[in-house]
């Protein structure tokens, strides 16, 4: 067993990294583009600050499209746009492209559930206070939903840490390319083995900084 | 009292309504209404789950617009004013509710001067200014306390002052010592009874409780499927409506002999 991680320690560590690196920029992307987007579903939807039916309709069927794509699907289909943007098709930075893709709908969605979970109330009583929209976002939005969203963050983060294993099929490197390649066809089963055991680990690290965050912002 | 007569009112509504769309059709909140409230009334606009009384107050600071009509407070038309001259007017028209509606990752402090900040004031002043809020209300030793260390009666205090750190001309309360208990909601009752005498600010409170609104109000609105049945004035009663008048047997307690609004023995 030990002899296997002496062995193949470096490939291992590679493929941490690797790893870390794919569902680092793939968290950094739902970030910045699927958070606003979640915000504007949020806001355009219906009873929203800024309700506007057929936009949000449009938006919605979009983001429900892109979800709706088995993953390696997509990770398929997106090989021309991977090529284009990254220069290669294999590797994780490539990976990472369909990754984001990936995750920009799946976060958007939680981000929009968590800002429905502020009670109207709340938002009311900002607007009779003679808050601006941006004020409400800002002030009231999205600080009361942070526990929500930093919950969001957490399950994005170790839902994508499982795609980037399965993204290792068609040679996205990391964990998961290290299972398939020396684990699978290789049958060197004690990689396999601690392949698996790195991505228990990861996923519970994870879990536990985003549990420990969660509960740090949260005053209720 | 002359002078207060004279001046203008301090909510003027000109033929307001209130209609709503929904997947089961229209629904009529509020049928056309005429109101007008002088500066310094405390007015209650009391009625049954339903009738339309929330709609009515959240159109005093367009909380909701209006389907048709005008709505003038604090010396403003609210139907014709842009963003941002509106959100300015709202703060001469301080609100209540029944949940406190507070930031529950903000302190006492920091949800009282969330309305200074909206505002634009500075940091040390809006500080400055919330905990003497938060002293008129009797809470200076509450002030780091975040919502959920407090009791219901202390978190519609912080809501209070909040309401009246920018010294609102009028303070709209929605059924706001509903979810307290009776000790509490009358030691809010008399705060609001002493802000109007003291201030003169105008008061308008919306309840299904006829105690609160004969305690506290000069003149009631009995309202009904989203319109004003009638005004009764609390320091003569003398109802004519089926309506009114079970309310204010309600007030003097029930008995075998009371008659239902509808009728009904
Ligand atoms: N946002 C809304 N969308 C659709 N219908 C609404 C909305 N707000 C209120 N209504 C309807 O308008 C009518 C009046 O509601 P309103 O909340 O003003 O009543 P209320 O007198 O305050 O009742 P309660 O004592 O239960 O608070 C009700 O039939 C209600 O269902
Ligand atoms: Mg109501």
């Amino acid at each position: 067993m030990f002899d296997a991680l002496v062995q193949y320690g470096d490939l291992l560590q590679k493929a941490i990294w690797e790893t870390l690196l794919m569902v680092g920029i793939t968290m950094g992307v739902a970030i910045i583009v699927g958070g606003p987007l979640g915000l504007v579903l949020y806001l355009t939807g219906r009873g929203g600050l800024m309700e506007r039916r057929w936009f949000n309709e449009v938006l919605g069927y979009a983001v429900n499209a892109l979800r709706s794509f088995p993953f390696i699907i997509l990770l398929v289909i997106l090989i021309p746009v991977t090529r284009f943007l990254v220069g290669t098709s294999i590797g994780p930075r490539a990976a990472a492209v369909g990754l984001s893709v990936a995750a920009i709908p799946f976060f958007a969605r939680l981000v929009e559930q968590s800002l429905r979970d502020v009670p109207r109330g709340v938002v009311d009583a900002a607007i009779s206070a003679g808050a601006s929209y941006a004020q409400i976002v800002r002030l009231v939005l999205l600080p009361e939903a942070m526990p929500a969203l930093v919950s969001s963050l957490t399950i994005t983060a170790i839902s994508f840490i499982a795609y980037s294993a399965v993204a290792g099929a068609i040679g996205a490197g990391g964990i998961g390319d290290l299972a398939i390649r020396y684990g699978y066809y290789r049958f060197e089963t004690e990689v396999m083995i601690w392949c698996v055991i790195v991505m228990f680990v990861l996923v519970q690290l994870t879990q536990w900084l985003g549990s420990w965050a969660a509960r740090a912002v949260d005053k209720r | 009292m002359t002078a207060r007569a004279n001046a203008a009112p301090a909510i003027d509504m000109r033929n307001v309504s209130k209609r709503f769309q929904t997947e089961a059709g229209p629904v009529d909140a509020l049928r056309p209404t005429d109101l007008t409230i002088a500066p310094g009334e405390i007015v209650g606009l009391l009625g049954f789950s339903g009738a339309g009384k929330s709609t009515l107050l959240r159109l005093m600071n367009m909380l909701e617009t209006p389907t048709t009509g005008v709505v003038q407070v604090a010396g403003a038309d609210l139907t014709s004013l842009g963003e941002a001259p509106l959100r300015r007017q709202r703060r001469k028209i301080g609100m209540i509710f029944q949940l406190f509606n507070l930031l529950s990752h903000e302190t006492a402090l920091g949800n009282v001067a969330f309305a200074l900040r909206v505002a634009g004031v500075g940091r040390r002043e809006r500080r400055e200014r919330a905990r003497e809020a938060l002293k008129v209300v009797g809470l200076e030793d509450k002030v780091d306390a975040y919502p959920a260390q407090l009791s219901g009666g202390q978190r519609q205090r912080v809501a209070i002052a909040r309401a009246l750190v920018n010294e609102p001309d009028v303070l709209l309360c929605d059924e706001a010592t509903s979810a307290l208990d009776p000790h509490t909601s009358l030691s809010i009752l008399r705060f609001l009874k002493r802000l109007n005498a003291e201030r003169g600010t105008t008061i308008v409170i919306v309840t299904h409780d006829i105690k609160v609104a004969d305690y506290v109000c000069q003149r009631c609105a009995i309202m009904q499927d989203g319109a004003i049945r009638e005004w009764i004035d609390m320091s003569d009663p003398r109802p004519a409506s089926p309506l009114g008048q079970f309310f204010l047997e309600t007030a003097k307690g029930w008995t075998d002999e009371t008659v239902l609004p509808d009728g009904s023995a």
